[in-house]
């Protein structure tokens, strides 16, 4: 059904300044079952995000998606940060700019951002400015933004790493929609609870290396590396 | 002093017509050079901001510098392009208030830049991935920015009125200090304190600090509404 997918990456490096980051990373990711990159802080897990997002560049190494057209494959895919960058305008204005930057037509805008705000619970705060929103309510309209844009692939970097355990609720609930309605997840997590509630296989990120890949019930309870085992055990305690 | 003092507080009160003449004409140079600074400015700083080239730290250095501009040395650069053998000497502008408005443009440009693009470059730092990720970038983003901080962007503005409003050497040399022409509040206080007449050079001096003062509250007052409604 995907056009986009596989994302395939073959022996990814990323250094800065000469600090390796991420060291020939080769994955392929495709459509189909929610992928969680799990990781300490500092693995590198964002910056291969950011990576595949197409907002760094590989000092090594490729990244591919199946479709060439790089202008297809950028209006197809969006992104969630762990805060929220939301313009000094109304809610209901943020997703609209989202979508005019997309290319989308005055009409079919203001339809999918009113479905978008409504998927999300934020269409009664559709008028409000976008900055004073609370912190969870920022990050659902994040997640509306992305949803009026279709994407194809979903990027999520730490979203509820900054929230409170209700607003995060609220938003891995959003994220399950996404993913019932077919768009591919790709997470970012440190927390063990939500890489099991929200994700059907696991990439795990030790030192900028990709140590293991496996599906997520075979992960937490029979991990391969000894690296993930002790991930599991000192994160378990904290999740 | 008091007497100077009183002398001042019956020129205002009284409306002189000389007096509203020369506020007047000040007003009208420092406002058309703010408005010709920043329609230039806004640009200038956005596109330093965003834009990377080779030479780019050189230009922050350059206009950070250019913030520390000599009014005379403008008024002295202006009068030479425009004196009757200078390169734009045939417009026949030296000792006119468009002389004086192109010398404050000149002045103030650089302050206005400078600010702009620091104000630009801090915003972008923190929308630049998610604006990227929406696919925007270059001459879209740049305006993005700029409308997001337009509140921000207020206090460039207003320091550049500020300088404009406030320097007598650029218009003293281009605008020549023609009584009823090119007379502005600056070059009387410059000109009447050496006279003598302090009245008229005080209460000009009053006007031009209230008149500083009156636009900087509102400046701040809509600044602050905005922070309030836009967070």
């Amino acid at each position: 059904m995907s056009a986009l997918l596989p994302l395939t990456l073959r022996d990814v490096s990323f250094a800065v300044d000469g600090r390796t980051i991420l060291e020939r990373v080769s994955v392929e990711i495709s459509a189909g079952p929610s992928t969680v990159i799990l990781g300490a802080n500092g693995a590198g897990k964002s910056v291969l995000m950011r990576l595949m997002h197409g907002l760094l560049a590989p000092t090594a190494g490729r990244i591919d998606w199946s479709d060439p057209d790089r202008v297809r494959t950028r209006r197809l895919q969006a992104m969630v940060f762990q805060r929220p960058v939301m313009l000094r305008r109304s809610a209901r204005a943020n997703v609209t700019f989202a979508l005019q930057a997309a290319g989308i037509a005055r009409a079919e805008r203001e339809r999918r951002t009113d479905e978008a705000l409504r998927e999300v619970g934020l269409l009664h705060l559709a008028g409000r400015s976008a900055r004073v929103l609370s912190g969870g309510e920022q990050q659902r309209l994040a997640l509306a933004r992305a949803w009026a844009l279709h994407p194809e692939v979903l990027f999520l970097d730490e979203p509820t790493a900054s929230l409170d355990p209700s607003a995060t609720r609220e938003i891995e609930t959003i994220i399950k929609a996404f993913d019932a309605s077919g768009t591919k997840i790709v997470m970012a997590t440190h927390n063990l609870g939500q890489a099991q509630r929200l994700g059907d296989e696991v990439l795990f990120i030790h030192q900028g290396r990709l140590v293991e890949r496996a599906p997520v019930e075979t992960f937490f309870k029979q991990p391969v590396s000894p690296e993930a085992a002790a991930f599991i055990k000192g994160e378990l305690p904290w999740a | 002093m008091i007497e100077a003092l009183s002398g001042a507080a019956s020129l205002i009160a009284s409306g002189d017509a000389k007096l509203l003449d020369i506020v007047a004409l000040s007003l009208k140079v420092s406002l058309s050079a703010v408005f010709f600074a920043t329609l230039l400015a806004l640009p200038i700083g956005a596109a330093v901001a965003v834009a990377r080239f080779p030479g780019r730290h050189a230009l922050i250095v350059l206009l950070n510098a250019l913030m520390g501009l000599p009014p005379v040395v403008v008024g002295l650069v202006v009068y030479l392009l425009l004196s009757r053998a200078g390169p734009l000497g045939q417009f026949g502008l030296l000792f006119t208030p468009p002389a004086m408005v192109v010398a404050q443009t000149i002045l103030i440009l650089p302050i206005i830049a400078a600010l702009t693009r620091q104000a630009v470059e801090d915003a972008w730092l923190e929308y630049q991935e998610q604006l990227r990720s929406l696919g925007v970038s270059g001459v879209p983003a740049a305006m993005t920015l700029l409308w997001d901080i337009r509140y921000s962007l207020l206090t460039a503005i207003l320091a550049g009125l500020g300088r404009a409003s406030a320097e007598v050497g650029a218009v003293m040399i281009v605008g020549g200090n023609i009584d009823g022409v090119t007379r502005v509040m600056t070059t009387t206080i410059a000109l009447e304190t050496s006279k003598g007449d302090l009245p008229l050079a005080l209460s000009l001096g009053v006007v031009l600090i209230l008149l500083v003062l009156l636009l900087n509250a509102a400046a701040f007052l809509v600044k602050e509404a905005a922070q309030r409604k836009y967070g």
